[in-house]
């Protein structure tokens, strides 16, 4: 591969820019949407590897800058798979049995719009820092 | 989109190297491959992080979950309970030491805090061996830009505004270099890149070229540019294989993308790089002596003027900047002048690399705004000192700068400023030292290198620095008198006023600064025969207190030249004539009835 002018070489920038897209969205990941994937034995049982997978793809296809991490179960086991959504600015949501279509209304009315979608499961607990 | 959902950034520098990182990448990869993600989870070897204390460091992303101190059997742990099950391992975490609490994210630790990356920007980020995550990175923008939309003049002038000086040591305006030489009228000329580091303890040069080594290329083709030249040379000390190997890779990587080579770009600019191998001499970072070594000639400096910028390698106008330098400049063209001088302080813009090392908890390298304090960048960053112990001075510039000390701790680090204060930038080494260190001493260890590396052309330096070390060694023998002080003081100051080159006119800093700061030190080296940091062997005497001692035999079984003598349940003694000072019975002693006198 040849760079012959400078619009090759941001021919090739472009190209080249999702190999270290991730390392970058995650110096920057307290200013983007973060997802959080329950992915413990019980999550991993009712497909949460398949919800992240979709949530992957179906942010990135619409082009919305966005971490997808996977974590620990976050103890409701009876609500699988579930996901923490973190909107920058807001406090994070947990949505519960979370099943494609889920994840994709969450992506429309949540994350694109700030409405609120059923399936949110309220915090019960308090952590040691507060 | 790639199928990749996580990177695991795996330091592969000399530091992390040397604790098996290459080994731990493998078992990485075959622990990936066992479970079948290795096409979601793709492995990453990069520069240096900087926080060599703690290697080998392993970064997770996009979570930017840090790792420190990984062992080669983690690697199943980390695969299994982090990649697979989301769980971060806590027991790698970095630990806060002022609290003890585990740190998960690069963000929250102090060491990174306080840091400004510029020319360390992607030491620990991308992978050195691959120009697309370069070019990712806005890699060659800068050159792009330049060689299209500039004149050589415009890029002089960003380089000029912008206020880089040289990193170096010296801290020459980078700019004016470059307008120099360009407007030296010759049809051949050369860039020249100082990766010949010697200052003991730095190691940032190595760093960026192992890290980030296309920022230099690129870097150098935009100073050919502008200069004029489409030669470029990179003289680099053989002792640094891997940053060599690297360099390579990197150098084949461009001229295939021709980034390097004929019509660059489509322009119609020629440049190319080679590589010379130093043997290592310190003196040969100094330009004169760097350009003769190149020719095949004794690495040896000679007068200034005519400078390189003028006549330098083979004659020819020469452009020598250090690697530091040069990494910084495609960000600045990338960004603006005004960006680059809105960091740091009036006279010196931007960031410095430093090599912080001794008696520090964070041992590594850091990059830091100019104008930052000493305390800062020690108490914060370097997490402050060891075990709790005092601190006592810092040095910095290596065996050409001078120590600093506590009252220097809230002065804004800056080139003018540590000149004012009796010692110098130099290319960024920073030893921390404390209450155990014995300044004498201190001074000794740096008058010996460079004596050891004088080049012995000049008489001052040859032969001073010899004399001057032997005065050193007498008092730390214990056989030093009042007049030694004087002597030293007058001997150093005609160093620094005769020698030829930049190497003898410096050496004698460490004796005068630890002369200026710590009189009391010398003083109680001759007037009292004691060394107050505990340090100078003959001046020690290791001595049984009585009333401690139960009669154990212990230090008597283990003194190996049988210096002690008593009987079983009886106090023993120290023959004095016969100790040889090793401390063995110091440190075997249960009962810490042996005291240092």
């Amino acid at each position: 591969m040849k760079v012959k002018s400078l619009a090759d070489l941001k021919k090739i920038k472009a190209q080249v820019q999702e190999k270290i897209k991730l390392r970058e969205q995650g110096e920057n990941a307290d200013k983007i949407v973060q997802v959080k994937v329950a992915m413990a034995t019980c999550g991993i049982a009712t497909g949460a590897k398949d919800i992240m997978t979709y949530l992957i793809n179906e942010l990135d296809f619409r082009g919305i800058e966005a971490v997808v991490t996977q974590t620990g179960c976050m103890g409701y086991c009876y609500a699988e798979p579930t996901i923490e959504v973190i909107v920058p600015g807001k406090d994070p949501l947990i949505y519960g049995f979370v099943t494609r279509d889920k994840a994709k209304e969450i992506i429309d009315q949540y994350i694109l719009k700030g409405e609120m979608v059923d399936g949110v499961i309220p915090i019960t607990y308090k952590t040691i820092d507060e | 989109m790639s199928d990749y959902k996580m990177h695991i950034l795996v330091c592969g520098g000399t530091g992390c190297r040397a604790s098996q990182s290459e080994k731990i990448v493998a078992n990485l990869q075959s622990e990936l491959e066992f479970h079948k993600i290795e096409d979601e989870v793709k492995i990453v070897t990069t520069g240096c992080f900087g926080f060599c204390e703690k290697g080998p460091v392993i970064k997770v992303v996009p979570d930017n979950t840090f790792y420190t101190e990984v062992k080669l059997s983690d690697a199943k742990d980390i695969v299994n309970e982090h990649i697979i099950k989301g769980r971060p391992l806590k027991r790698l975490l970095y630990k806060n030491p002022k609290n003890d609490y585990a740190v998960t994210s690069t963000s929250n630790i102090e060491f990174y805090k306080k840091q400004v990356r510029i020319a360390l920007r992607n030491c620990g980020f991308i992978n050195p061996e691959n120009i697309d995550e370069y070019i990712a990175r806005d890699g060659y923008a800068a050159l792009g830009t330049t060689l299209t939309e500039m004149t050589p003049e415009e890029a002089i002038k960003i380089i000029k505004d912008s206020g880089l000086r040289g990193r170096g040591g010296g801290g020459f305006p980078t700019g004016l270099k470059w307008e120099i030489t360009r407007n030296v009228q010759n049809d051949v000329k050369y860039v020249v890149c100082n990766a010949d580091e010697g200052d003991p303890g730095a190691f940032m040069d190595r760093s960026i070229l192992e890290g980030d080594p296309h920022s230099v290329i690129e870097a150098m083709a935009i100073c050919g540019y502008c200069i004029g030249a489409s030669n470029g040379l990179v003289y680099i000390r053989a002792e640094y294989p891997l940053a060599i190997t690297r360099l390579k890779v990197a150098i084949d990587q461009a001229r295939e993308y021709g980034l390097l080579g004929d019509d660059i770009m489509g322009t119609g600019f020629n440049f190319d790089i080679t590589i010379r191998y130093g043997a290592g001499a310190f003196v040969c970072g100094e330009e004169t002596a760097l350009i003769h070594s190149m020719e095949g000639l004794r690495g040896e400096p000679t007068f200034k003027p005519p400078f390189p910028s003028v006549s330098g390698y083979l004659g020819k106008p020469t452009n020598v900047n250090n690697v530091e330098t040069f990494a910084n400049v495609p960000v600045i063209i990338n960004k603006g002048a005004e960006w680059f001088s809105s960091i740091g302080t009036e006279k010196s813009r931007g960031t410095k690399v430093f090599a912080l090392a001794g008696k520090v908890n964070n041992v590594g390298l850091i990059e830091v705004p100019m104008g930052i304090t000493l305390r800062e960048v020690i108490f914060d960053i370097g997490g402050g000192i060891r075990n709790g112990r005092k601190f006592k001075a810092v040095q910095t510039g290596g065996p050409s700068g001078g120590c600093l000390t506590e009252k220097d701790l809230d002065m804004p680090i800056d080139y003018d400023n540590l000149i004012a204060a009796g010692s110098m930038m130099g290319s960024g080494g920073m030893i921390v030292l404390d209450e155990d260190d014995c300044m004498v001493s201190i001074a000794k260890f740096y008058l010996e290198f460079t004596l050891d590396e004088s080049c012995g052309k000049c008489t001052p330096c040859r032969i001073g620095n010899k004399r001057l070390f032997e005065i050193l060694e007498k008092i730390t023998q214990g056989n030093g008198v009042p007049e030694d002080l004087n002597r030293l003081r007058i001997l150093a100051n005609v160093i620094k006023d005769t020698s030829l080159c930049g190497l003898g006119q410096t050496s004698p800093n460490p004796v005068l600064s630890t002369l200026d700061n710590f009189y009391h030190e010398y003083e109680a080296h001759v007037n009292d025969g004691k060394c107050p940091a505990g340090q100078c062997k003959a001046l020690l005497r290791y001595q049984i207190q009585a009333e401690m001692c139960t009669g154990c035999t212990l230090c008597f079984r283990n003194c190996p030249v049988g210096a002690i003598t008593g009987e079983r349940k009886a106090p023993h003694h120290i023959n004095q004539a016969l100790c040889i000072k090793c401390g063995i019975c110091h440190d075997k002693c249960k009962f810490k009835a042996i005291s240092i006198v």
